[in-house]
C-alpha cells in the first residue's frame, strides 16, 4: 500500500466505521423494530405491522405529546426571553469580560444534570428555601406549589437548557456592527425599533439555533419530569422510557422514536432555510 | 447610570439562577442538619461518610473513567477523522458527512434507545464497556465539527507546501496540521468530556442493571430519600472538574504565551 494510501486509510476507517456502526445502524433497527409486532412477554415478533404508528396517535398519546410540547415551548420562549436582554446587557462590556462571562454560564455543565436538578428540589419543595423565604418575609401565608407540577418541570428545563440559548443568541447579539446601531440612534429610533428592526433580524439564524437546542432536549429530558413533576408527570422521553424499560414494548417505543426524528429533521429543515448552518448547532 | 445598574442586576440574577442549585449543594455538604433547610453548624461528617460509602466512590470513580476514557478515544478519532473527510473524496462521502449531525440533533433518548436496541441485537452486555461506546457515539461528531472550524484554506497552502518539500503526508500532519487545529482539538476534548460527565440519559439505557455509575445512583438516591453524602460528593466532583480545566486553560495559557514570545 501506498503511504498516501495508509494516511487515508488511518484517518478515514475509525470514523467510517463509527457512523456506520454507531450512527447508521442503530437507527435502522429501530426503524425497523417500528414495524414489527410485540408479544405481551416484552419480546418481538417479526411480522410487518403498521399498528404501532397508529397507536401513537391515540388520544392518550396524543395528549401526552401535546402536553410535552407545551412544556418545551414554554421552556424555549423562557429562555429566549432571558437570553435576549442578558447577550444585549452584556454586548456594552469589555471582550474581555464578555469572554470571561460567557465562559461561566458553561460551569455549571460541569456538575452532572441530574444533582443540578437534585439541587432545585432543595429549593422548590414545599419546606424549601424559596418557600421558606418567602413565609419568613410575610409574603405569602401558605407555601407555593413549585414543583410536583408542570410548572417545576418547565422551571428545571429552562435551567438546565439555558446554556445552550445564551451561547447561539449572544455570539449572534456581539457580531452585530455597532455603527448601524449607532446609525439608527442617530435618525431617532428607540430601544424598542432598534430592538425590532435591527436586533432581532440580525440574530433571527442564532435564536432558532438555541431554540432547537433547548426544544429539541425538553421534550425528551425525562428525568427532570420524574424529578420536579412527580410521578404522574409525563413528557415524550418518559413515554419512549417506559415503552423500553418497563411496558418492554420495544416496538411501540420506536415508533414514538421514529416519529421524534421525523419532527426533528422538519426543524432542522427550517433552521437551514432561515440561513442556519449546520455546524453552529454544535459548536458551543 | 440608573440604566446600567439595572442592567448589572439583571446579569447577576441570570447567574444567580445558573448557579444557585449548584451553590445550595456544596453549601449543605457542610451543614451539620441532616435537613437541608436550616444551617445548623459548620461539619465535614457527610465528606467523611463519602469516604466510607464504597458504593458511592465506585460511582464517582466510574463516572471519572468513563469521562476520560470516552474523551481521549472520541478527540481522536475525530480529529483525525475531520482531517481525512476535509483532505479526501470517497464513495458515500456525503453520507457520512450527514450521519455525523444525527447524534448532535437529534434527541438524547432516541440514540440512547437506539443504542441499547443494538447492544441487544449484538449480545453486548450491559455495562461499562457499552456505557464508554456510547458516549463515544456522541462525542465524536461535536469534536469533528469543533476541528473543522479550524480547517481552513491557509492551513491547505502550508499542507502543500510541506508536500512539495518533501514531507510524508504523517510528517505533514504533525508538524503543520496538528499545531494549527489544536484550538479546535483542545475545545472538541473540553466539550466531549463536559458532555460525558453532564450525561444522565444515555447512561440511563445503556448502563445495564448491575453496573454502578453516579447519575444511576444519584437516581435512585433521589427516589429512596436524599441523604448529604450526596452533596458532598457533588462538591468533590466540581472540585475536580474545576481543576482539570483551570490546568488545561494554565498550559494552553502558557503555550500561547511562549508561542508569542
Amino acid at each position: 500500500m501506498k503511504k498516501n494510501n495508509l494516511f487515508k486509510f488511518i484517518c478515514l476507517t475509525p470514523v467510517i466505521v463509527y457512523a456506520i456502526l454507531l450512527i447508521l445502524l442503530p437507527l435502522v433497527y429501530i426503524l425497523f423494530l417500528s414495524f414489527c409486532e410485540s408479544d405481551s412477554y416484552g419480546g418481538i415478533i417479526y411480522h410487518f405491522t403498521l399498528s404501532n404508528y397508529f397507536t401513537i396517535f391515540d388520544i392518550t398519546y396524543v395528549k401526552i405529546f401535546l402536553k410535552s410540547s407545551l412544556i418545551a415551548l414554554s421552556s424555549t420562549f423562557l429562555c429566549i426571553l432571558i437570553s435576549y436582554p442578558f447577550s444585549i446587557f452584556l454586548r456594552d462590556k469589555s471582550e474581555k469580560t464578555r469572554n470571561l462571562m460567557i465562559k461561566l454560564v458553561m460551569v455549571p455543565f460541569l456538575t452532572n444534570s441530574l444533582i443540578r436538578t437534585y439541587g432545585w428540589i432543595v429549593l422548590l419543595r414545599k419546606t424549601g428555601i424559596i418557600n421558606s423565604a418567602l413565609i419568613n418575609l410575610n409574603i405569602i401565608d401558605h407555601p407555593l406549589n413549585l414543583m410536583y407540577n408542570n410548572l417545576g418541570i418547565v422551571i428545571g428545563m429552562t435551567y438546565t437548557l439555558l446554556p445552550f440559548m445564551i451561547l447561539p443568541v449572544s455570539s449572534a447579539v456581539f457580531k452585530i456592527d455597532q455603527s448601524l446601531i449607532e446609525a439608527a440612534r442617530d435618525l431617532g429610533a428607540g430601544p424598542i425599533s432598534i430592538f425590532r428592526k435591527i436586533i432581532v433580524p440580525e440574530t433571527i439564524s442564532g435564536v432558532f439555533n438555541g431554540s432547537l437546542m433547548v426544544f429539541i432536549p425538553a421534550i425528551g429530558y425525562f428525568f427532570i419530569a420524574d424529578i420536579l413533576g412527580g410521578g404522574k408527570a409525563m413528557i415524550i422521553g418518559n413515554l419512549i422510557k417506559n415503552q423500553f424499560l418497563t411496558a418492554r414494548n420495544w416496538p411501540l417505543g420506536s415508533a414514538i422514536s421514529i416519529f421524534l426524528i421525523i419532527v426533528t429533521f422538519g426543524l432542522v429543515q427550517i433552521y437551514k432555510k432561515l440561513g442556519g448552518k449546520l455546524d453552529d448547532l454544535g459548536g458551543m | 447610570m440608573k440604566n446600567k445598574v439595572f442592567k448589572n442586576i439583571f446579569i447577576a440574577f441570570v447567574f444567580l439562577f445558573l448557579y444557585l442549585p449548584i451553590i445550595i449543594l456544596v453549601l449543605y455538604s457542610f451543614n451539620s442538619s441532616k435537613m437541608n433547610i436550616i444551617f445548623e453548624h459548620f461539619t465535614l461528617d457527610w465528606y467523611k461518610n463519602l469516604f466510607d460509602n464504597r458504593e458511592l466512590l465506585m460511582a464517582f470513580f466510574n463516572t471519572m473513567l468513563i469521562a476520560i476514557t470516552s474523551t481521549v478515544i472520541s478527540t481522536v478519532v475525530g480529529v483525525i477523522g475531520a482531517v481525512g473527510l476535509k483532505k479526501y473524496n470517497f464513495p458515500f462521502k456525503n453520507l457520512i458527512n450527514n450521519l455525523l449531525y444525527i447524534p448532535i440533533v437529534i434527541p438524547e433518548i432516541v440514540l440512547g434507545i437506539s443504542l441499547l436496541s443494538i447492544y441487544t441485537l449484538m449480545k453486548l452486555e450491559l455495562g461499562l464497556f457499552t456505557i464508554i461506546l456510547s458516549h463515544i457515539a456522541f462525542s465524536i461528531p461535536f469534536v469533528v465539527v469543533s476541528v473543522r472550524s479550524t480547517l481552513n484554506d491557509r492551513l491547505k497552502t502550508y499542507e502543500e507546501a510541506a508536500h512539495d518539500l518533501g514531507a510524508s503526508n504523517f510528517k505533514t500532519f504533525f508538524k503543520i496540521t496538528l499545531p494549527q487545529i489544536k484550538p479546535g482539538a483542545v475545545s472538541g476534548a473540553i466539550l466531549a468530556f463536559t458532555l460525558s460527565l453532564d450525561d444522565v440519559v444515555i447512561s440511563y439505557f445503556t448502563a445495564g442493571p448491575g453496573s454502578n455509575t453516579l447519575p444511576l445512583k444519584i437516581y435512585s438516591i433521589i427516589k429512596t430519600g436524599i441523604t448529604p453524602d450526596v452533596n458532598a460528593l457533588t462538591t468533590l466532583m466540581l472540585l475536580v472538574t474545576i481543576i482539570v480545566l483551570t490546568t488545561t486553560a494554565f498550559i494552553q495559557g502558557r503555550k500561547i504565551m511562549e508561542a508569542a514570545k
